[in-house]
């Protein structure tokens, strides 16, 4: 293939925050009609890199161009200009506005100063149908799930391709963290139309499938430093995630057979009937000490739901638990702590981490809130703790006196592991506790799953995954259409054909 | 440690531009008021600019103590006047109808009553911000209102006046030399400190501010810590309130603690505690305090026009806030060294940034 000019050309970026180097002389280059993947661990640099690339961040050192040509993007603004949009991962929405407002934020078409509503209306309805959706631009964008708001987001950000002058270089940082197979698949296929219009895209996710199902070339990156530029087709899985985490995989393919090792622990927690109107329908659930339940099912089956029952963070409106053989009623999240129950939300920024305390403060946090506010954990045992703990999880930096925003994704979700293990919890409920960390972190998280269980911890597990349900779980709970659909004990005829089966029939019993 | 690492070290210190401010302030005055900073003993009592500044900014000090805490959980107090003025007129009212308004067991009876209404003010607000949920400068509004017409009722619209030497003392007495206020202050700021800091109390608070609903997912009583950020907001009110009506021996319920809430707010927000909760520094709201006081000190010894009062006040109260604004020094710094060579590096973290946004 004869290589035509790069769109962009990063030429030895280097970006420090607060003397430690986020990146330390990156190249990086971008072709007209190419998905290029952008690789590496959490805290690789691969989120820093597109923030200096679209102006969020100044540049430290190096050199950007475009077409050949030198330029200076110091902020966001200019990017856009130049031709640079870019979705992050993190849904930036204004929830409270239509979808349309949120398309058009900033390009509303004007006449005499005065926004003309129905023009609005009509030209991000044409957008959202040319990219083959079907969305009500009129509702506000809080409405949708994150999943459509995900949508909007790219939507948005593509939005002036056809119009303004022109999406030249599309950066889609984790855009498919959010979407089940069906939304994947109308990403990709807008993807592919805007690579044959020449536009260049990079596609920064963790999920290796999409990468070698969408990706030309891929650019990885480790602890801030360049490692390799690659055709996807000439480079193997296997030596990608070498290159990523800069150490073999040995660790992920010993986790294989772990389904096969039986648990037979007492019953710890038992449902019945239990539901929430409009959330799930009334289920019955049995776990055991030292078993893993793993929870199957598209985004939006209830899976979510289900787990926020369990720990009380919403209240049923129908049915009974037991734990440890005591009914209970779980009203609050305080119901369900007292007797031992964990729960790791999706949504780790909102409903998780607060991002202005420390390390140290997050990680003691529910321990503290179960001591009161009168029985501070003492210092000595604190710091103890904390360290323990940074040290067992790997959590990088580890210094406990680090803002916990500041971390990466997957370091922020080992802080929030660890707040709970500290409580020493007899049933750890983890929604989606993979989602959007890296190979590395993803490998841990499930290795510390395995070994909790064989503690004698239970476990409820949720992902997006199918494989990753499998390889951990005794038990599969498949949930289609906010409904419990089956539970099966997992086992080597257990595969994710047949999984998907179920979420497609809803027939099994 | 050599003296410029320890210089670098103060300025990268969280009290640092509030007390330079601070200083500075207080220096302004040396010109028009030679001696400024003297402090003289008269019969037994110290006097001085300085004295004054801490006996007369003591009620705000101590509202805005409280209001530290509310902030921090993400609410806001602004009945913290109208308390100031029930609390004072209770106070008055009881005292005046004694038969011997010295009797010092009269007016500890008085203060008891005083604070048990502030408590309930508190438990109000609370009630609405953490049961009921409705938004806190609302919920708080109506207490702010209702508050003054509440004090009016108990002064039945008049000014009661009092003539108590047990009363006057608490603001406008003197023990040990000093102004009794001083040592009332200083009781409150260690029980606060003491409070938030050596029990876990502080870092709940900073949580529920800080993220609610991963607060309430990680089990934290919000409500109750709300409530209690309140009550102890309306109780340093109360007190603030017996100050006030003390030092002039009288209960005025229209005027009592007038506008002192926007005062507190501001003390807490110079002093670095963010408007929208989570983290919250006792001490920089006590520095943000005296800089309020000293500003108003000010006006009144360099003889800015009466007129002018309030826009001397913005205008100093903007130059702090800038001052303090790490994203405001830096381009500052960078705008001057871009003409005399290279490019020092901004001081202070992005965290810090939100200073300037409350400001602006």
């Amino acid at each position: 293939m004869a290589e035509p000019r790069p769109v962009l050309e990063m030429t030895g970026i280097v970006k420090e925050f607060a003397g430690t180097r986020a990146l330390s002389g990156v190249d990086f280059r971008l072709f007209p009609g190419e998905v290029h993947a952008l690789l590496g661990e959490n805290g690789a640099g691969k989120s820093t890199l597109v923030k200096v690339l679209t102006g969020v961040h100044p540049l430290d050192g190096g050199t950007v161009a475009m077409d050949g040509q030198t330029v200076h993007i110091t902020s966001p603004l200019q990017a856009q200009q130049a031709g640079i949009s870019t979705v992050y991962q993190e849904v930036n929405l204004c929830q409270n506005l239509s979808v349309a407002e949120n398309i058009l934020i900033g390009h509303e078409p004007v006449r005499h100063g005065r926004i003309l509503w129905k023009e609005l209306r009509r030209r991000a309805a044409e957008l959202v149908t040319r990219l083959g959706l079907d969305i009500d631009v009129s509702a506000t964008v809080g409405s949708y799930p994150l999943a459509v708001q995900q949508l909007v987001a790219i939507i948005r950000a593509v939005g002036d391709a056809g119009t303004g002058p022109g999406t030249r270089v599309l950066i889609l940082d984790e855009p498919t963290s959010s979407l089940d197979r069906g939304e994947v698949e109308q990403l990709f296929a807008l993807m592919r139309r805007l690579k044959a219009q020449g536009v260049a895209i990079v596609f920064i996710s963790h999920f290796l499938d999409q990468i070698y199902e969408i990706c030309d070339r891929m650019t990885v990156l480790r602890n801030g430093v360049l490692v390799g530029e690659h055709p996807v087709a000439g480079l193997g899985r296997v030596d990608l995630v070498k290159l990523m985490i800069g150490k073999d995989l040995d660790e992920l393919e010993e986790l294989g057979e772990h389904h096969t090792r039986h648990a037979a622990g007492d019953l710890l927690l038992h449902a019945e009937g239990l539901g929430r109107t409009g959330g799930i329908a009334p289920f019955d659930l049995d776990v055991h000490a030292g078993e893993v339940v793993g929870l199957a099912g598209l985004l939006g089956s209830g899976r979510t739901e289900l787990a926020r029952l369990l720990f009380g963070a919403d209240r049923s409106d129908t049915g009974r638990v037991d734990l440890d053989g005591r009914r209970v009623t779980l009203r609050a999240p305080n119901d369900a702590i007292g007797r031992g129950v964990a729960f790791l939300s999706e949504n780790r920024r909102t409903e998780g981490l607060v991002p202005d305390l420390t390390v140290r403060e997050n990680i003691l946090l529910a321990l503290q809130a179960a001591r009161g506010w009168t029985r501070p954990v003492p210092a000595s045992q604190r710091d103890e703790l904390v360290a323990k703990y940074i040290a067992a999880l790997d959590i990088r930096p580890a210094d406990p006196e680090v803002r916990a925003g500041a971390l990466s994704g997957g370091n922020q979700q080992k802080v929030l592991l660890a707040r709970w293990l500290l409580t020493q919890p007899k049933l750890l409920v983890l929604d989606e506790p993979t989602r959007g960390i890296d190979v590395g972190a993803k490998a841990e998280i499930q290795k510390l799953v395995v070994s909790l269980s064989e503690e004698g911890m239970a476990v409820v597990y949720i992902s997006a995954e199918l494989e990753e349900v499998l390889r951990l779980s005794h038990t599969v709970a498949v949930l289609r259409d906010r409904r419990l659909a089956a539970r099966i004990v997992n086992g080597p005829d257990v595969t994710p054909g047949r999984i998907l089966e179920i979420i497609a029939s809803g027939e099994h019993r | 440690m050599n003296l410029a690492s320890l210089w670098r070290a103060a300025a990268q210190h969280r009290l640092f531009w509030p007390v330079t401010a601070l200083i500075a302030l207080l220096a302004l005055n040396v010109p028009f008021t030679p001696g400024f900073f003297e402090v003289h003993l008269k019969n037994g009592h110290l006097y001085g600019s300085l004295v004054s500044i801490v006996l007369f900014g003591s009620p705000l000090i101590l509202v805005a103590i409280g209001m530290t805490l509310v902030i921090a959980t993400g609410g806001i107090d602004l009945s913290v006047g109208a308390v100031v003025a029930i609390s004072g007129a209770l106070a008055c009212l009881v005292v005046s109808k004694q038969a011997d308004q010295d009797s010092v067991a009269g007016v500890l009876l008085a203060f008891a009553l005083a604070l048990a209404a502030a408590l309930v003010c508190g438990a109000w607000n609370g009630l609405l911000v953490a049961r009921l949920g409705i938004q806190p400068i609302i919920a708080t509004l109506i207490l702010m209102v209702a508050g003054r017409g509440i004090a009016q009722l108990i002064t039945s619209g008049q000014i009661i006046t009092v003539n108590s030497d047990s009363y006057s003392l608490i603001g406008g007495g003197y023990w040990l030399a000093l102004p009794f206020a001083l040592f009332v202050v200083a009781f409150v700021a260690a029980l606060s400190a003491a409070l938030t800091r050596r029990t876990a109390l502080g870092l709940l608070i900073e949580a529920v501010g800080g993220n609610a609903e991963a607060s309430r997912l990680v089990g934290i009583r919000a409500r109750r810590i709300k409530v209690m950020a309140y009550v102890f907001c309306a109780l340093c009110a109360g007190v603030a309130g017996l100050m006030i009506s003390s030092n002039v021996s009288a209960a005025d319920g229209n005027n009592a603690g007038l506008w002192i809430e926007l005062d507190a707010i501001l003390a807490v927000v110079i002093g670095g505690t963010s408007l929208s909760g989570g983290r919250f520094h006792l001490g920089g709201t006590v520095v943000g305090a005296l800089i309020i006081q000293t500003l108003t000190t000010t006006i009144y010894t360099i003889g800015v026009p009466t007129q002018a009062n309030l826009v001397f006040k913005a205008v100093v109260v903007i130059i702090v806030c800038l001052v303090q604004s790490p994203a405001f020094r830096a381009k500052a710094f960078r705008a001057r060294a871009k003409r005399s060579g290279p490019v020092p590096r901004p001081p202070g973290t992005p965290a810090d940034a939100a200073h300037m946004e409350v400001s602006s």
